[in-house]
């Protein structure tokens, strides 16, 4: 089986004339996290968007397991949406139900699973993410942190193949962020899903990425392992590093 | 001189033509998913409860008390040529044919459609919206198809509550307070009062249940730009579903009557 699972094709995306995406290339690997770096605003969380077809670019493909998806009517790309799980930024969890009716709620509404079923299938994935003794508690009752915990619960609940991240550990402490990023490394390689992530978090995400693309002006100006990009040469990706002002990344002071 | 004058001149209209159609639009999206399964009722039921049960006492107070004052005016005025026997009627027929219907639809627009644009924003700004979208569920269907449809019942249905209090106001003023007679008050009003009064007065409330309701959501579906974004659609909900529905009433009441 080819072991790429998201090919971007020359994607361009403008919004009132100016441009976010300028010729996006990029191959996502099967099995595998890549992450995608670049500024705050700098079009990430726009290219994610595409992917899901949240968003339809002005040109460009974006191939998903061999379909092309920018063409496809809203029906069928809830077809290719089935493949997918997301966690968004504020973890985007339904304020009007508790814990555990979130992470049911894919599976009530997409499987004919008993009862007795959704609440294993729950209580697994909640216990992957160490919320199993919330499940009564309503989003507004939970710290930041553990949202992102139950929104990870809810993208899992259906076991999708390709699980995306939009910025997972912005607005949380450094120790909850470690916390989320472990769990991101420990879901990806207990379950072997693909694994997109996009983030301006340098550091934590170099420990836990498989691949890293950086996304400079709107197009990836290199993409490769975590080793291979510290060590890249070109100066948006050295003076992107060197902000994060940790040893060991390009010119990171000591 | 047409970028630099006329222009702008029509800048409102073309706005409002836009809005409309874009209103529109998701009226025909509505009526798709109306008729499109699975078929899940709770949450019709939970926005009827919402809409039309704990809408309950603001339309009670506001239907009785604008029963009352009619009394009270109408009396002052038909005392001048001698026709108190005239208020019953008078007051039945406002409160069916336009006083029921139009206020009813605004208190609920006060009370309910302000509530779902603010808690369509929210879910708007905080992504819960496209959280629906990326698992393959349309919006539309989950968020909009119950609140659209709970107004069209709902609104009716308090209708005949207001209608029914109004009356009951009236008479306590007319009857108990002024002293008309009891029957002449009741007979006017069984003689002069039809069935289609009433029919055409729920017509109206089912009209103007879809019109807050479609609009409501429509600025809470839409809303951009924060907690900021969130206040201004509930204003603009409010706002324009209310003109909208005293310009369709006056449309509608004399396409009906």
């Amino acid at each position: 089986m080819d072991d790429t699972t998201i090919r971007i094709v020359d994607l361009y995306k403008s919004f009132n004339g100016q441009k976010v995406l300028d010729g996006i290339n990029l191959d996502v690997k099967r099995g595998k996290i890549t992450v995608i770096i670049g500024k705050s605003g700098g079009g990430k969380s726009v290219l994610m968007k595409h992917l899901i077809g949240l968003l339809k670019p002005d040109s460009g493909e974006i191939w998903i397991d061999g379909t092309e998806i920018t063409k496809l009517n809203e029906r069928e790309l809830n077809q290719v949406r089935m493949k997918f799980g997301m966690l968004f930024q504020e973890a985007a969890l339904f304020d009007s139900m508790n814990v555990f009716e979130n992470v049911a709620f894919p599976l009530r509404e997409h499987t004919r699973l008993q009862q007795k079923e959704i609440k294993r299938t729950v209580e697994e994935k909640l216990k992957a993410v160490g919320l199993l003794a919330f499940t009564e508690k309503l989003p507004s009752e939970l710290s930041g942190g553990m949202k992102k915990r139950v929104g990870l619960a809810r993208a899992l609940a259906l076991d999708p193949d390709i699980v995306l991240f939009d910025e997972p550990t912005s607005a949380l402490d450094p120790v909850i962020s470690l916390t989320i990023e472990d769990l991101i490394k420990e879901t990806q390689t207990r379950f072997q899903k693909t694994y997109v992530v996009i983030s301006h978090d340098i550091a934590g995400m170099f420990r836990i990425a498989d691949t890293v693309a950086m996304l400079n002006n709107g197009k990836i100006v290199a993409a490769g392992s975590p080793y291979e990009i510290k060590r890249n040469g070109q100066e948006a990706v050295k003076e992107f590093l060197k902000a994060t002002k940790i040893p060991g990344f390009a010119g990171g002071e000591l | 001189m047409f970028e630099g004058f006329v222009k702008p001149l029509f800048k409102p209209v073309t706005y409002a033509a836009s809005e409309f159609g874009r209103v529109f639009f998701m009226l025909m999206e509505v009526a798709y998913w109306t008729f499109r399964g699975p078929f899940k009722f709770n949450n019709l039921f939970k926005q009827m409860e919402f809409i039309g049960v704990k809408s309950l006492g603001i339309v009670i107070i506001t239907g009785g008390f604008t029963g009352m004052v009619l009394a009270l005016q109408t009396y002052y005025g038909f005392r001048r040529f001698s026709s108190e026997g005239l208020v019953g009627v008078t007051v039945a027929l406002s409160v069916t044919r336009e006083l029921g219907p139009v206020l009813t639809a605004l208190m609920v627009t006060g009370r309910a459609g302000s509530a779902m644009a603010a808690e369509l924003g929210s879910m708007r700004v905080t992504e819960q919206i496209d959280a629906l979208t990326v698992m393959a569920l349309s919006p539309v269907k989950y968020l909009i198809v119950p609140r659209v449809l709970a107004s069209l019942f709902m609104v009716p249905i308090l209708t005949i509550i207001a209608d029914f209090v109004g009356i009951i106001g009236g008479y306590f003023v007319g009857v108990k307070l002024l002293g008309i007679n009891e029957g002449i008050f009741v007979n006017k009003m069984v003689r002069y009062v039809d069935l289609d009064d009433i029919y055409n007065g729920l017509a109206k409330a089912a009209v103007f249940g879809v019109i807050l309701g479609l609009i409501s959501c429509y600025k809470g579906f839409y809303t951009k730009g924060g907690a900021e974004g969130v206040g201004k659609a509930t204003t603009e909900a409010v706002v324009v579903s209310s003109v909208t529905i005293l310009i369709s009433d006056y449309l509608l009441t004399s396409l009906l009557f």
